[in-house]
């Protein structure tokens, strides 16, 4: 595929982005100065940037615990998201939500679900209102590999097999389940083999290299798009930080975590990009961009007053 | 004697039980991991090292292994079943509320259905879906017995004693009473640790206990409410208001007993519960005391819960949501106000 400059270079800001959101919010996190828990996305990167880049406006993702990577691929302003990681009034949901709650459903995120499996049900209703309302827009749903060991993983492929609805089941495998690996909870080799199941295409590439994952993305999402069904895409990844909060992940071998660091996707894009003849010069001035952002963000956050307890009253009715 | 934590104590528990009765197993997601964390909050930690075969990690399907410990305990195998939060329970809700709660009702009592069901709780900055109170689901809920340890001493013995029980038992342990150590402790932790006997011990289910004696108030609390109502007490006694703390340790089997005797000397009552305040433990308390104490009442029943929404994130908000020391403080002077 052949993918212009900009657009790569859009890519890689994205990632990041991402990148250097997490790790800011790691470390306020640590210093104690961020309430509540994190699950952080560091290391799959290359997953949330390569598929939402081959969204529309008014197409839908859903998001799990681990969702900050997902709400900036899909353009989510770094300002109400960290606001919302500091609990303040002008966080994405008002301070209700916190990290396993982000969403903005103008931008395309429904609130992240941060009950595993929890979401693919969700997404799948996405795709039967755009079946039923005859609207041309693709619902996907991210989830882990643990995820799909829940029973709402199988009966909602199932049903989105049988009707025939516009949904792109994107797992993304980090091999890890919170502590437990892959290997210990399921006997497939490739989670994507499950589709067959549903006859739907099940198909698994690297997910650490986000032209790959875009541009396979784009070939499923329009699959869908056309009317011709849902699919299930398995990106292979790693995650280069804790499953959440101060976790030392002494599950993962050290042999293990090297080579991941080796094979994460900033490093292997950048590579690229330089290969290609870009100058490094011109990626350290996009990053240094992305760090003044996200100070800016983090003051937004800090400056922003919390909500009033009274507010803990409202919204839960229309 | 030792001091132990409760996650501490619940582990001794486990481990003894486990030693004692070959039958007795557990199954959960993320425990006997080398390098993890012991479930969510570090109870099953090291277990494996022992038990290398009776603790078995599950992949994340609760509805399954839920029906799956139940199936195994009808051939005299007795499961410790967890989840890692208490609002994951709803995932396997049909699990336990059509099948652990009814088989044995439904085979006319001649089946046994031996299971201990671990769930933790507690608002701890986690939002709306890692916070929930779950015991108001449970008491509406024939079939199943509700324990609440609120120190690792009642931990240890309600939990050995839910082991040997041939009917299900759901423990709900709470997240800021744990003591948890090193990457899984919890900020705003409560020290509910203590002095843990050598020798064996149980405590039966449905037996409540006074935490503090006192003649003008009886405060009823679990759990991290427990806690509060004491130091809320403390307070008071300085205004020279003397409360009686009864910590009821089962909320099924429930000790009506230890209540009244308190309202009979107090003639005044204040209910405190972490959930929601519609439908829940405190509505059903106040109900029967109302229904069979009223005579001992010179006031108004007071109930301190939370608001009727979601558990909000916002530490601003949380702080709002869960009932605070000066909110059991204001009640318990509101119910000595309004006395006849
Ligand atoms: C129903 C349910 N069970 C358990 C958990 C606790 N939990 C949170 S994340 C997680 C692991 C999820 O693994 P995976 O789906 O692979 O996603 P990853 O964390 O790797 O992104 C678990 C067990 C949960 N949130 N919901
Ligand atoms: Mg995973």
């Amino acid at each position: 595929m052949d993918i212009e400059t900009d657009k790569l270079l859009e890519f890689y800001r994205k990632m990041v982005l991402i990148r250097e959101f997490e790790e800011r919010v790691k470390f306020l996190f640590l210093e104690g100065i961020m309430p509540g828990t994190i699950h952080q996305y560091q290391g799959q990167e290359a997953c949330a940037v390569g598929v939402c880049s081959a969204l529309k406006k008014g197409d839908v993702i859903t998001t799990t615990h681990r969702p900050h990577g997902h709400c900036i691929a899909m353009g989510m302003d770094i300002k109400e998201m960290m606001a919302e990681l500091f609990g303040r009034i002008t966080g994405c949901c008002r301070g209700k939500g916190g990290s396993m709650h982000m969403g903005d459903i103008e931008k395309g995120v429904v609130p992240a679900i941060a009950i595993v499996g929890g979401g693919i049900p969700v997404a799948t209703g996405l795709g039967l209102a755009f079946k039923m309302k005859k609207q041309n827009y693709v619902a996907v749903c991210f989830m882990g590999d643990g995820a799909t060991n829940e029973g709402t993983f199988h009966e909602s492929l199932n049903m989105a097999s049988i009707w025939n609805l516009p949904v792109v089941y994107v797992v993304e495998n980090n091999f890890y389940g919170a502590s437990t690996h892959v290997s210990l909870v399921m006997k497939v080799e490739r989670i994507s083999e499950r589709a067959s199941a549903y006859r739907m295409p099940g198909i698994t590439i690297d997910g650490n290299d986000v032209l790959e994952v875009y541009s396979r993305s784009l070939e499923l999402v329009e699959r869908a798009r056309a009317g011709n069904g849902p699919a299930l895409l398995e990106l292979l990844t790693y995650r280069i930080t804790g499953h959440s909060r101060r976790d030392p992940a002494l599950y993962q071998p050290q042999e293990e975590k090297k080579k991941a660091i080796e094979n994460e996707p900033i490093k292997r894009f950048t590579k690229y990009l330089i290969s290609l003849g870009i100058s490094e010069a011109t990626l350290e001035q996009i990053k240094d961009k992305v760090r003044i952002e996200i100070e800016e963000a983090v003051k937004f956050a800090m400056d922003s007053p919390y909500p009033s307890p009274e507010d803990t009253l409202k919204d839960i009715f229309v | 004697m030792a001091r132990l934590t409760v996650a501490e104590a619940l582990r001794q528990a486990i481990k003894e039980e486990m030693r004692r009765d070959e039958n007795v197993y557990c199954i959960g997601e993320d425990i006997g991991i080398p390098g993890g964390w012991g479930g969510a909050f570090t109870v099953t930690l090291g277990l494996e090292k022992e038990f290398p075969d009776r603790i078995i990690n599950t992949p994340i399907s609760e509805a399954g292994f839920f029906g799956i410990a139940l199936g195994s305990s009808l051939k005299g195998l007795r499961p410790i079943v967890d989840v890692q939060y208490g609002d994951f329970l709803f995932c396997a809700m049909d699990q336990i509320a059509n099948q652990i709660a009814k088989l044995r009702y439904m085979s006319g009592g001649k089946l046994k259905t031996p299971i201990v069901i671990r769930a933790p709780v507690g608002f701890t900055g986690r939002g709306a879906q890692h916070s929930q109170m779950m015991e108001p689901f449970f008491l509406c809920l024939p079939g199943i017995k509700i324990i609440t340890p609120a120190t690792a001493y009642d931990s240890k013995g309600l939990l050995k004693s839910a082991v040997r029980d041939d009917n299900p038992v759901i423990i709900f342990e709470h997240k800021l009473l744990y003591g948890a150590k090193g990457a899984r402790s919890e900020a705003g932790s409560i020290d509910a640790s203590s002095e843990i006997p050598e020798e064996e011990y149980t405590i039966p289910i449905g037996k409540g206990i006074i935490r503090r004696e006192g003649t003008d108030v009886t405060v009823i609390a679990t759990l991290l409410m427990m806690h509060k109502a004491c130091e809320a007490a403390e307070i008071l006694a300085r205004e020279g208001i003397s409360i009686e703390v009864i910590d009821p340790r089962s909320l099924v089997p429930f000790d009506w007993e230890l209540v009244r005797k308190s309202i009979e000397k107090t003639g005044r009552v204040v209910i405190v519960e972490e959930s929601p305040r519609r439908g829940g433990i405190g509505a059903e308390i106040a109900a029967t005391i109302a229904e069979e104490m009223i005579d001992f009442l010179i006031a108004p029943i007071k109930r301190v819960a939370a608001p009727d929404t979601p558990a909000p994130f916002s530490p601003a908000l949380e702080k709002f949501y869960v009932p605070s020391i000066e909110k059991i403080m204001t009640a318990v002077r509101e119910v000595i106000s309004l006395s006849s």
